[in-house]
């Protein structure tokens, strides 16, 4: 479904951040992608959306490394949902505005998209709150604003940067709960950026492990739990945790 | 802290509170000045109540707040749009912004000559010394301000796959209001003073005469008639695009 090839990305002042990035994701499949600070996940995020261009380098001209469905990925599209860091809500619009404008970009009449909003922030828990500002919510209900504003998309792939990690621990297992019963119910593939290895291995059917200046992939962990009813408490989920610890302090230490 | 959340009982309260306070400021310097150029402010007080009560007094009020309002609508209508747009598109910017700079720091009310031949002795040249001196300030702030809008909110539009049309009706447009509303609340007394400057000379409406016709009769308490006149205006027009940033910028609240 997602097909990325030989990905690489250089900005303006001739700073490398990734090289030679390939990843596959199949269409019911979640990917973890775990990294050091500044060593370019997000700006992988943003490649795969469109919000940035791949830089060409020893490619021919019409090398296309995102492609999705077999469509090379050029520009943003609404098949592409991105939670971004720090949610990315927009504070002069209020919940049911934020959830909506989506669907008011691919031109849904407003009722409809009203009520699409509606339903979807009632299904986060946020039932009359549709009139509030992001500025008036917590962080754990602006985090819930932005997957609602993902879901109510319906997007064919979705990505997160770091959805959950500026939020309490007991938030963050309800969301991460809350995420892994959306994609059980609506089967949308999501690529997930995160600092936390647990939070990887319970979200990632794959974990990857990007690493390295320039970054490339340095490792694919396989997590056959994941998904499983009390993965989280399973020996595999503690030994899995284990061995992406041990592989992260090898490279990180190369790095430094 | 910030004055537009304030409720407007509680808001009326505070001026009230201010309004004595200043009271109490003047009888103490009228007091110590004893000459009939400073009134005592229950003279003065009892001249503008009288004042309230008289068409005529409505009569100049109005006229000024009629050069004062349209000004205002007008620095907008023209300074918001384009402070958006220069914000907003580099390749406008590119070409405005040296000429918007150059005048900038030119003071404009030495162009009242030139806007006095131009547009004559009439309301036509008082509002647009003010609506000029006004817009550059609008144009300004908006501009900038929709230059420091964060990216992220500018990513987050366009990863929905929004156009640029969408940027700045969502983002943009909505973005820059707020810093529109602080320029002309900011210069609200600005404009009250250019029009005190404006209307003392070649009209016979307006507070701006009014204080100076008093001076000239050496009517000390009608001039302080024109002087609580032209404060009390100053208070509206604050408070009017107080209003209106509450009304249109509702996450601010
Ligand atoms: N627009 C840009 N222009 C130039 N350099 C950039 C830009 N965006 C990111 N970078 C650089 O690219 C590198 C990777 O940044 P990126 O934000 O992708 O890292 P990250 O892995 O998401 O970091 P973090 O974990 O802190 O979020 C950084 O060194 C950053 O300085
Ligand atoms: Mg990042």
């Amino acid at each position: 479904m997602l097909e990325v090839t030989g990905l690489d990305k250089s900005y303006a002042h001739g700073r490398e951040v990734l090289r030679n990035v390939s990843l596959s994701l199949g269409r019911d499949e979640t990917l973890a992608v775990i990294g050091p600070s500044g060593c370019g996940k997000t700006t992988l995020l943003y490649l795969l959306c469109g919000l940035v261009q791949p830089s060409p380098f020893d490619h021919d001209a019409d090398h296309t490394p995102v492609t999705l469905d077999g469509e090379p990925v050029r520009k943003p599209t609404p098949d592409i949902a991105i939670i971004l860091q720090d949610y990315g809500l927009l504070p002069w619009k209020n919940a049911r505005d934020n959830v909506s404008l989506g669907l008011k970009v691919k031109g849904v009449d407003k009722r409809t998209r009203n009520k699409a909003a509606k339903d979807m922030l009632a299904r986060m828990g946020l039932s009359g709150r549709e009139n509030d500002y992001p500025g008036s919510l917590s962080g754990g209900e602006q985090q819930r604003v932005a997957i609602a504003r993902a879901y109510v998309q319906q997007p064919k792939l979705l990505l997160m940067d770091e959805p959950f990690s500026s939020l309490d621990a007991l938030t963050r297992e309800r969301l991460q709960h809350t995420l892994l019963e959306l994609r059980r119910d609506q089967r949308i593939p999501y690529i997930l950026v995160t600092h936390s290895v647990e939070e990887a291995v319970f979200l990632g059917q794959r974990i990857m492990i990007l690493a390295g200046c320039p970054a490339r992939v340095q490792a694919v962990f396989d997590n056959p739990g994941f998904g499983r009813e009390g993965h989280r408490a399973t020996p595999e989920f503690y030994d899995l945790v284990r061995e992406i610890r041990q592989s992260m302090e090898v490279l990180w230490c190369v790095e430094s | 802290m910030s004055p537009r959340s304030a409720k407007p009982l509680r808001r009326i309260l505070e001026y009230l509170a201010a309004c004595l306070a200043l009271l109490a400021a003047w009888k103490i310097t009228a007091l110590c000045v004893g000459s009939a150029i400073l009134p005592q402010p229950e003279d003065a007080l009892l001249g503008f109540g009288l004042a309230l009560i008289d068409p005529a007094f409505w009569k100049h009020f109005f006229a000024s707040g009629y050069r004062a309002g349209v000004a205002m609508a007008l620095a907008w209508l023209v300074g918001f749009p384009l402070g958006v747009l220069m914000g907003g598109v580099k390749r406008f910017d590119a070409v405005a912004a040296p000429m918007v700079f150059l005048t900038y720091p030119v003071p404009k009310i030495v162009l009242l000559p030139v806007v006095l031949l131009l547009m004559g002795l009439g309301n036509a040249s008082k509002i647009t010394m003010i609506a000029l001196i006004l817009g550059y300030q609008v144009l300004v702030a908006v501009r900038d301000g929709v230059r420091n809008i964060h990216p992220k909110y500018l990513d987050s539009i366009r990863s929905l796959g929004a156009g640029n049309a969408r940027i700045f009706t969502e983002a943009l447009w909505p973005a820059a209001l707020p810093h529109g509303f602080t320029a002309l609340r900011l210069n609200s007394g600005v404009s009250v003073a250019v029009l005190f400057f404006v209307e003392s000379f070649a009209t016979t409406k307006g507070l701006g005469y009014l204080i100076m016709d008093a001076w000239g009769r050496l009517a000390y308490v009608d001039m302080f008639t024109g002087i609580l006149g032209m404060s009390l205006l100053g208070v509206l027009l604050y408070e009017t695009v107080n209003m209106l940033e509450h009304l249109t910028c509702r996450w601010k609240r």
